[in-house]
């Protein structure tokens, strides 16, 4: 078989295999570009993967030769490649980022490690969107868990240990719920390959356990992807953690949370079962909305703006969720489109704070006072993607909220159209905290002698802030992607 | 000869690249400046090229790209629009002018960010008057919201940034949550957003869904001003005065009622608004709720001492006579309604470029200050006083011939709320123009010594700026030909 047959395995084992090889090199250099070439090479076999599923339909890939459901199965469909870039794409992004930044950040001897780590939570998460097998899933979770708890770990202040040690306990809760779940769904079908789970459910569909696995695993998943009221782990492990790891977070590890929620409702449970034995629908529904609300007013109230921004994350995968309870496809193009741009919005957001912490020493709204003034670029793009995060035309989050209208407005539940848009002023409240404090404050006289920012930070982030915009003039290719992958999804089980 | 396509994109075009350029020039006031008018000039006659065609009949169209599947950012020019572009381009070479002898007058702050947010917002305008749906109405809508809003906080102090926050509030939460709802109902109903004549709901919607979107519309269109969200524009007052001259005099505020007037026209239909009622048309209540925006905002206005913030009720006052003769839907009061877009736009601009001199020469703010200031600065409150007249409805200012249309339009469709309204808000209008005349030609100045530096005329550019949009008023008087043409071109303007 060529190389190209072989691209879903790559997938993972590039950035797998990598990893060690950072720590045997232990040479901070040596390891940076062994990390910059696996990442690289993870972003075109993604891109790759991609176009070769718009053109010829889902890629089945069985490990080590072994047919599924023997075997493990790797399989992209439209909506896995979709993921796949975005998870690839950023960290692609964040990774030449990261060589300046954690010179601030993190302790010379340490620098081989990060990278380490970096390339197993990268794997980790390919791994997760990638595989077709239900365990493997749960392996995944846990390798990209356990590398996050560690980068995490890395930020410059003792708080940092603090925000893993409870992102830890709050993880390891989900997984183990995740993979109760998983137990539960072996037990009734006795397999582990999603697609054979999902057909043989039928014939056990309603049961009990069938249920509780339904709920364990909601609730496993929910714990991951933050959704409100399980986000306490989220706003202290974005805040304290290093600026490159806040980034690569933010744009990627609740996203693919969310995948995996999409995949086990739509592809495994079935949608039928999903909403219509348990009120799954409802429940989603009100915490995406209390989400929205409780997490856009506490981000208000914020002082730190890494934190302001975490909590505005909450909110946003609020939307997301959302979209995934109307069982509709403009709701969940919604949320597969809002993925992948909230994404790349606050991923842009965390870089774009990297430069200000180095420049100004911190995000406090005190510190950051005049920044306008000091920083007009940086400020103008964190301006840029405050406003992709309230949803304005013409930046990439209208685009999702736009979807979400539409797909409340399909339903004729006009409450819920005015929920969205009235928690989108809340939005505009918290950024412009950051408006206010930038533009009307003079700069602190403490905050003058920073560095300028290396271009290695400044191209990545500049690239990001780039698509939020782009992705939101010309929205044909993501939202296309994520109309065609929600048509998938909803299609396959009806 | 240029293309109407290609004229269509430069007109967006030339604005963003002049404040391009304008940002580069920063160093070289000379030079930015220079390229503020040439920019304006060039404006200018790209809009020109396109009225020939327009008269001719024809709706020079351009399609952008796709920016949600299904909704084109796409351009079609139309007699509205056509007239709209004219205005905001037209006046912002005067106001250009009147901007350099202003900013330099007054040395402020932060010039070059004026100017590139100046010539944005025009860009802004330009797609909003060209816009041919409904989508790309509202992106460049938001837009011009966003680029205004550091010229609206322009000083940059406490007072700055709190009307800055009224405003944005005001004008991005209706806009939201309101007309963005609006537009994804129209797409979910009709199946397109396009601008299309005789209105794209027609017959798809009851009476109660097509009052409860009207009113989604009219509330949602917060740059109309209609109350109760009138209260970003006084607000907006903080702005230097050359902004509150061309955009909340002009440019912005004229925005929210051309929409309003596109959006009866061209997405409710004239006919579909008057036809489908409860007894009387769906769009009565509108009629009502203008009409007491005009007579609340005017007494507001009555004892406002702060002259901008006089002027800024007036407007909200006068850009409620456009809403409720759109809202009357009879050929007569359409025709009024677009008249009274042109007509309050000179007039009011001249009001401000006053305002803004007489701050820039005398240092006075509140109308309580200008006793006697007509003997120092003739020219400003000649024209001044022509301005006032227009804004009263009387002869020989073009304010007279839109009142004329609309009082006709309401007697025709025997609407004797709005006459009523008409005919008091005159006394109003009079009752708080008047006294400013009076003031500034008849009474003696305050005894010498307390604010006594002699002060003539403000800078040169300032004053030929007022005195060209004050001509214009009376010139307007005796040929309202252009105007009234392309008014009676749209749709539902035409006595069946």
């Amino acid at each position: 078989m060529s190389l190209a047959a072989h691209l879903p395995a790559l997938q993972v084992v590039v950035p797998l295999l990598a990893a060690p090889l950072t720590v045997l090199l232990r040479r901070r250099d040596l390891a940076f570009g062994v990390a910059l070439v696996a990442s690289w090479a993870a972003l075109a076999a993604a891109v790759a993967l991609w176009l070769q599923v718009e053109s010829g339909g889902t890629v089945s890939y069985p490990i080590g030769n072994w047919p599924p459901p023997w075997g493990i199965e790797y399989r992209v469909d439209r909506l896995t490649a979709f993921v796949l870039v975005l998870v690839a794409g950023v960290a692609a992004l964040v990774l030449p980022y990261s060589r300046a930044s954690i010179e601030a950040e993190v302790p010379p001897q340490q620098h081989y490690l990060f990278y380490t780590m970096f390339l197993l939570c990268l794997a980790g998460l390919l791994g997760i969107t990638i595989t077709g097998d239900a365990f493997n899933v749960f392996v995944f979770l846990e390798i990209s868990s356990l590398a996050t708890y560690v980068l995490i770990a890395l930020g410059r202040d003792r708080r940092a240990l603090v925000a893993s040690y409870q992102y830890l306990i709050m993880g390891t809760i989900g997984a183990t719920f995740f993979v109760i779940g998983v137990g539960l769904l072996y037990l009734m079908t006795g397999t582990l390959n999603l697609a054979d789970m999902g057909r043989r459910l039928a014939d056990v569909h309603g049961t009990r356990p069938v249920l509780a696995a339904l709920a364990f695993v909601t609730v496993g998943i929910s714990l991951k992807l933050a959704l409100f009221p399980l986000h306490q782990w989220l706003p202290d492990a974005y805040t304290h953690a290093p600026s490159a790891v806040s980034a690569f977070l933010a744009a990627t590890a609740t996203k693919v949370a969310v995948y995996v929620l999409v995949r086990f409702y739509f592809s495994v449970f079935g949608h039928s079962q999903v909403f219509g034995r348990l009120p799954t629908q409802e429940v989603m529904l009100l915490l995406a909305l209390a989400g929205m609300f409780v997490a856009s007013a506490i981000a208000i109230l914020q002082t730190d703006l890494k934190r302001l921004f975490a909590y505005s994350s909450v909110a946003q995968i609020g939307y997301i969720v959302l979209g995934l309870s109307f069982d509709t496809t403009s709701g969940l193009t919604a949320t597969i489109v809002h993925l992948f741009n909230h994404g790349i919005t606050k991923g842009a957001v965390f870089l774009l704070l990297g430069g200000v912490a180095l420049v100004m020493g911190g995000t406090s709204l005190a510190r950051i006072q005049g920044l306008g003034r000091r920083m007009p670029l940086t400020s103008f793009g964190i301006v840029l993607c405050g406003l992709s995060l309230i949803g304005v035309p013409g930046t990439a989050g209208f685009v999702g909220k736009w979807y979400l209208i539409l797909a409340a407005l399909e339903q004729g539940q006009w409450w819920l159209v005015f929920m969205i848009v009235a928690s989108s002023l809340l939005a505009v409240a918290y950024v412009w905290r950051f408006v206010e404090a930038a533009y009307f404050r003079e700069p602190r006289q403490d905050t003058a002698g920073g560095p300028p920012v290396p271009w290695s930070m400044v191209v990545p982030a500049a690239l990001l802030v780039v698509a939020t915009v782009y992705f939101g003039i010309d929205s044909s290719l993501t939202a296309g992607a994520a109309a065609r992958a929600a048509a998938d999804l909803l299609g396959g089980l009806r | 000869m240029v293309a109407a396509e290609q004229a269509i994109a430069l007109a967006l075009a030339v604005p963003a690249v002049g404040a391009v350029a304008i940002a580069l020039a920063g160093r070289a006031p000379n030079l930015r400046e220079a390229i503020t008018l040439l920019t304006a000039a060039l404006l200018l006659a790209c809009v020109a090229t396109l009225l020939p065609e327009v008269q001719r009949g024809a709706q020079p169209a351009l399609t952008l790209w796709t920016m949600v599947p299904g909704l084109q950012i796409a351009f079609a020019v139309e007699p509205l629009g056509m007239l709209f572009a004219l205005i905001a381009s037209g006046l912002w070479i005067v106001n250009s002018l009147y901007s350099i002898g202003y900013m330099r007058g007054n040395a402020e702050q932060k010039q070059t960010r004026f100017y590139v947010c100046f010539a944005l917002a025009l860009a802004a305008t330009m797609g909003i008057a060209f816009a041919g749906n409904l989508f790309t109405l509202f992106v460049f809508y938001e837009a011009l919201t966003l680029v205004t809003y550091p010229l609206v906080t322009h000083h940059g102090t406490d007072t700055a940034r709190n009307g800055g926050r009224v405003y944005l509030a005001v004008l991005m939460g209706t806009s939201i949550v309101l007309l963005l709802p609006a537009l994804v109902f129209v797409w979910h109903v009709a199946g397109t957003t396009d601008f299309t004549a005789g209105g794209i709901l027609a017959g798809k919607l009851g009476p109660a869904a097509l009052a409860g979107l009207l009113a989604l519309c009219m509330f949602g269109i917060g740059k109309a001003a209609l109350m109760p969200f009138h209260r970003w524009l006084p607000a907006a007052m903080v702005a230097p005065t050359p902004v509150s001259a061309l955009l909340h005099a002009v440019a912005v505020v004229k925005a929210g009622v051309f929409s309003v007037v596109k959006v009866v026209v061209y997405v409710f239909g004239v006919d579909n608004l008057a036809q489908a009622g409860f007894g009387g048309s769906v769009a009565t209540w509108l009629v009502g709720v203008s009409g007491f925006t005009i007579v609340a905002a005017s007494v507001v206005a009555l004892k406002a001492d702060n002259l901008k913030r006089r002027l800024a009720y007036s407007t909200v006052s006068q850009l409620s006579y456009v809403v409720m003769a759109a809202a009357v839907l009879v050929p007569m009061s359409l025709v009024g309604a677009v008249l009274h877009i042109a007509a309050h736009a000179v007039g009011k601009i001249t009001l401000f470029f006053a305002a803004g001199a007489v701050y820039t020469a005398a240092h006075k703010t509140e109308v309580s200050q200008l006793d006697g200031i007509g003997r120092r600065m003739p020219w400003t409150m000649g024209a001044f006083a022509i301005a006032a007249l227009s804004m009263i409805g009387l002869p020989p200012a073009v304010g007279f011939v839109s009142k004329w249309y609309m009082l006709s339009g309401a007697m025709a469709a025997q609407q004797w709320f709005a006459v009523a309204v008409i005919v008091v808000s005159t006394l109003l209008n009079a009752g708080y123009f008047l006294p400013i005349v009076y003031r500034a030609f008849f009474v003696a100045p305050a005894a010498a010594g307390d604010q006594g530096h002699p002060h003539g005329e403000a800078p040169w550019p300032m004053v030929v700026a007022l005195c060209t949009t004050a001509a214009a008023t009376v010139v307007l008087f005796f040929v309202p030909d252009l105007p009234l043409a392309l008014a009676h071109q749209l749709p539902g303007t035409r006595v069946p």
